[in-house]
C-alpha cells in the first residue's frame, strides 16, 4: 500500500501563508521503458493531485511522466479558518489516495 | 566457446539494445514538439520572458531526480494572481512536465517538485496569469546520466 505524507504546521496565524510539502511513495513508471527482453513496461504514474482547504479546492497538478518516482511536490496556501486540508493522488491502474491534515488558525 | 547461457544473455541485452535504440529514435521530444504542447496548454496568447524564475541546477549527475522550483512574481491578490504554471521539456520523451493550477489563496507564486530529464536539454516554466498575459523563463541543463529510457531490471 502506497505511504503518503503532507508536513504544514499544525497553528498558524490568520491570514499567514503557509508552506506545504508532500511526498508520495509510487514508482511512476514511465511507459518509455523496456525490459532486458524488449518488451516496453506500461506506463504507471500518479495523473492528478487536488488539495482541498475545508472542501474548498485550493490547488491542483496534473503530473506526466516526466515527474520523478516519489513524486514531491511544495506549494502554499493562505490559513484563512481553521479546518482539515485534503489531498487526493489519482492515477493509472487505479491509483487513488487521500491523505488530510489538521490545521489550527489564531 | 559460448556456452547456451552466454548465448541467452547476449540475445536478451541486444533485443533490449534494439528496443532502446528504436525507442530513443521515436520518443524525444523536438523543440516542435514542445511548441505544440505549450500552444495545447495556454493557446495562442503571445508568452513574454520575465516575472517568471525557474530555479534548476545548471549540471546535473543524476536526471531521475532533479530538484526544480519554479517562483512568479505576482501580488496573488483576487484581481492579479497566477493562474497556472506549467513546465515543459524539449528532449524529453514529452514535452509535457508538470501543470499547476493556482488562485488567490496560494498567497505566494512558488512551487517546488522533482523531475526527470533524459538529455541535456532547455527546460522551459511559464506562467499564466489572471488576465490572460503568459510570462517565462528557461534554463539550459547538462545532464550526465539520463532518465526515462534505461532498461528496467524486471
Amino acid at each position: 500500500m502506497a505511504r503518503a505524507v503532507v508536513s504544514l504546521p499544525a497553528t498558524v496565524k490568520r491570514g499567514e501563508i503557509v508552506e506545504i510539502k508532500t511526498l508520495v511513495q509510487h514508482a511512476m513508471e514511465t511507459g518509455f521503458r523496456r525490459t532486458q527482453l524488449g518488451i516496453a513496461i506500461p506506463r504507471d504514474i500518479i495523473r492528478l493531485f487536488v488539495c482541498t482547504y475545508n472542501g474548498e479546492e485550493i490547488f491542483r497538478a496534473e503530473f506526466h511522466p516526466a515527474i520523478a518516482a516519489n513524486p514531491l511536490l511544495t506549494f502554499t496556501t493562505v490559513a484563512t479558518e481553521s479546518g482539515s486540508i485534503a489531498f487526493t493522488w489519482t492515477g493509472d491502474k487505479g491509483f487513488s489516495l487521500t491523505e488530510s491534515a489538521r490545521i489550527t488558525v489564531e | 566457446m559460448t556456452t547456451r547461457r552466454d548465448f541467452l544473455v547476449a540475445a536478451g541485452s541486444l533485443a533490449g539494445g534494439i528496443g532502446v535504440a528504436s525507442a530513443a529514435g521515436s520518443a524525444h521530444a523536438t523543440p516542435a514538439a514542445m511548441e505544440e504542447a505549450i500552444r495545447k496548454a495556454i493557446g495562442d496568447a503571445p508568452v513574454r520572458k520575465g516575472r517568471v524564475k525557474l530555479d534548476v541546477p545548471p549540471l546535473i549527475d543524476n536526471g531521475n531526480s532533479v530538484a526544480l522550483s519554479v517562483a512568479v512574481d505576482s501580488p496573488m491578490t483576487p484581481s492579479d494572481y497566477v493562474k497556472a504554471i506549467h513546465v515543459f521539456s524539449e528532449r524529453n520523451p514529452l514535452p509535457n512536465v508538470l501543470s499547476v493550477h493556482l488562485g488567490p489563496r496560494s498567497g505566494r507564486a512558488r512551487i517546488a517538485t522533482r523531475v526527470r530529464l533524459a538529455d541535456t536539454q532547455t527546460v522551459l516554466a511559464i506562467a499564466q496569469l489572471s488576465d490572460g498575459s503568459c510570462w517565462s523563463d528557461s534554463a539550459h541543463v547538462v545532464v550526465t546520466l539520463s532518465a526515462c529510457l534505461e532498461e528496467g531490471l524486471i
